[in-house]
């Protein structure tokens, strides 16, 4: 591993493993190796007990009644939303709550492709993505394009698992006029070049759309200063709760787009013929949001912040490459994206040569190592590299060399169980 | 025997291997033909299965023939080949009460006993139930066969009205 100042040893990475009590227990007789954060991590203590507390104390309903504890629960939940928000550099103004990150794009696609404000796209407009994106940043813009009449383009990739960049110029033009593309790879593991990507678009006008899911949770992001319009990620995956997400951008960007679901909460004058809705954030945050769980994403960025994440992206970056050059070492076995740990995150998939992802994941899972199989809500991408599937073993700041050893370890030992190393 | 051995019995290693039926083919003999693909978008496994049924026109209908081409994991794929095993050559009676009996053990969390004298090799799968996210695999071939019986009898109810 890659030995910094600052690394998380190994006594620090004990204590903070006893943090997490799921990472304490066994599966099958064996020790858990969590190797499955690319889809939800495990949440510490300190968010446990900061739901707990916000429920047993303070759960009230928000930005209504004059009583002590709706007061004590909305100062709660607008904290929150400023701790996140400063979390990606942005402002408390500029940070939607939304239910997930899919939802934040569905929010985005729908906002630009329903034919009304300065965002509206038309006939004749184009959307370019990337062909690397999870389903949640394809479909939406698949579904924005249908309904305005606008072509749906895309960035191809290259045998390494980057973005072929090599025909920008011809995809990105003043047609374009939003550019979504993912920070990190939640299949390849490849880092994409956000500051360049945006530079590129900002000189066509186009509007910069980020999936930030798999980068937020794991490197230092400053959306405002990258320079991105608008930006998703998700509290599940950065230690928080499920059910909530959050859709940050530049608050003249979001000025701009019109409501998506509607409802109570957004409203400022309401009649029976027609309403007027109130500015951003609230204007996007129709019925009751999810309170308390926004409570515990605020404790999970103080986590981060207190372990640092420097500290988290360097510790990771050495599991990565400890990973690369283990699975690199198991006959049988390809790995899906860069194979080097330059500009890649420690989500790591591979197609071991004839046996299904399915088998692989039971395998592993009967010595008591837990990674995704299938293909992680992007079929393109492994249809690019000719798999349908893939096993992906994806790390966090938890994660120990020891249970990437056993990953690797136990990978070699597949084929030779069903048969087809001869 | 420990629980992945359980999973996993050689038999279906096998059959993996070896898949019996594998290969879409042409009815030998005059027969009523049905097919049916099938897809589990969750784990992108896939059954494409062609049955074809002889005695349709004399209210006894035979499985002639299954054959079939797929792509998946093991338990999808060597159930598929175990189904060919043991309807192939049987009444279309016969067939449904193997899959109806198939269908109860793995979908039985272990709980159900498999009849070996129904079953045959199907027994093999019993340890599927107690993985709930293998059932539908186990099943995909099956529903494959189900799927393509229907449309052979509608496509002869077409012919013969």
């Amino acid at each position: 591993m890659t030995v910094l100042a600052q690394e998380i040893g190994a006594g620090e990475l004990t204590r903070l493993r006893a943090d997490f009590p799921l990472l304490a227990r066994t599966v099958g007789g064996h020790p858990l190796a969590y190797l499955d954060s690319g889809a939800t991590t495990q949440r510490p203590r300190a968010v446990l007990d900061a739901e707990r507390d916000f429920l047993e104390l303070s759960n009230g309903a928000v930005h209504r009644g004059a009583h002590t504890v709706a007061e004590e629960a909305t100062v709660a939940f607008e904290d929150a939303r400023a701790a996140v928000a400063a979390f990606v550099g942005r402002a408390e103004d500029e940070l939607v709550w939304t239910r997930n990150a899919t939802e934040g794009l569905n929010l985005v696609a729908y906002g630009v492709s329903t034919g009304t404000g300065p965002l509206a796209l038309r006939p004749g407009d184009e959307v370019l993505i990337t062909e690397m994106e999870h389903h949640a940043n394809l479909v939406p813009w698949q579904q924005a394009c249908a309904r305005s009449g606008a072509r749906l383009r895309w960035i191809g990739l290259t045998e390494d698992g980057r973005l072929d960049l090599s025909r920008l110029d011809d995809l990105l033009t003043e047609r374009t006029r939003v550019f979504a593309f993912t920070h990190v790879s939640n299949v390849l593991g490849t880092v994409n070049p956000v500051a360049e990507l945006v530079a590129r678009a900002r000189a066509v006008g186009a509007l910069t759309v980020l999936d930030a899911c798999q980068s937020v949770p794991h490197q230092r992001v400053d959306l405002a200063a990258l320079g991105v319009d608008l930006a998703v990620f998700s509290a599940h995956k950065m230690l928080g709760p499920t059910g909530v997400g959050a859709l940050a951008g530049r608050r003249e960007v979001l000025a701009d787009l019109p409501p998506f679901l509607t409802g109570g909460s957004m409203v400022e004058r309401v009649t029976m013929e027609a309403t007027t809705f109130r500015d951003p954030p609230q204007r996007f945050e129709a019925g009751t949001p999810p309170v308390s769980q926004a409570v515990a994403w605020h404790a999970a960025v103080r986590y981060l912040d207190a372990v640092g994440l420097d500290r988290i992206a360097a510790h990771e970056h050495g599991l990565t490459e400890l990973l690369l050059a283990g699975v690199a070492e198991v006959d049988g076995v390809r790995v899906l994206g860069p194979t080097t740990a330059v500009d890649r995150s420690g989500a790591v998939s591979v197609v071991v040569d004839g046996v299904h992802p399915h088998d692989v994941g039971q395998f592993l899972d009967h010595q008591g190592i837990a990674v995704r199989v299938g293909h992680h809500c992007a079929q393109p991408v492994h249809r690019r590299y000719g798999a349908t599937a893939s096993t992906r073993a994806s790390v966090y700041l938890y994660t120990t060399a020891e249970e990437v050893d056993r990953f690797v370890r136990s990978l070699a030992g597949v084929r030779g169980y069903f048969g087809v190393d001869r | 025997m420990n629980a992945l051995d359980q999973l996993y019995q050689q038999v279906i290693l096998d059959h993996y291997k070896e898949k019996h039926g594998y290969g879409l083919r042409d009815a030998l003999r005059p027969a009523v033909i049905g097919q049916s693909e099938q897809y589990n978008p969750l784990c992108g496994d896939e059954v494409t299965l062609r049955v074809a049924l002889a005695g349709v026109e004399t209210g006894t209908p035979q499985v002639e023939d299954v054959s079939w081409v797929g792509n998946g994991c093991s338990i999808s794929q060597a159930s598929t080949s175990v189904l060919h095993d043991l309807v192939v050559g049987t009444s279309l009676t016969e067939a449904e009460k193997v899959v109806e009996a198939f269908r109860e053990m793995v979908r039985s969390r272990g709980q159900v006993e498999p009849d070996e004298d129904v079953l045959g090799d199907g027994i093999a799968f019993h340890g599927v139930g107690r993985h709930a996210n293998r059932v539908k695999c186990a099943m995909l071939g099956w529903t494959a066969f189900e799927a393509a019986v229907m449309s052979a009898r509608a496509a002869s109810t077409e012919e013969n009205p």
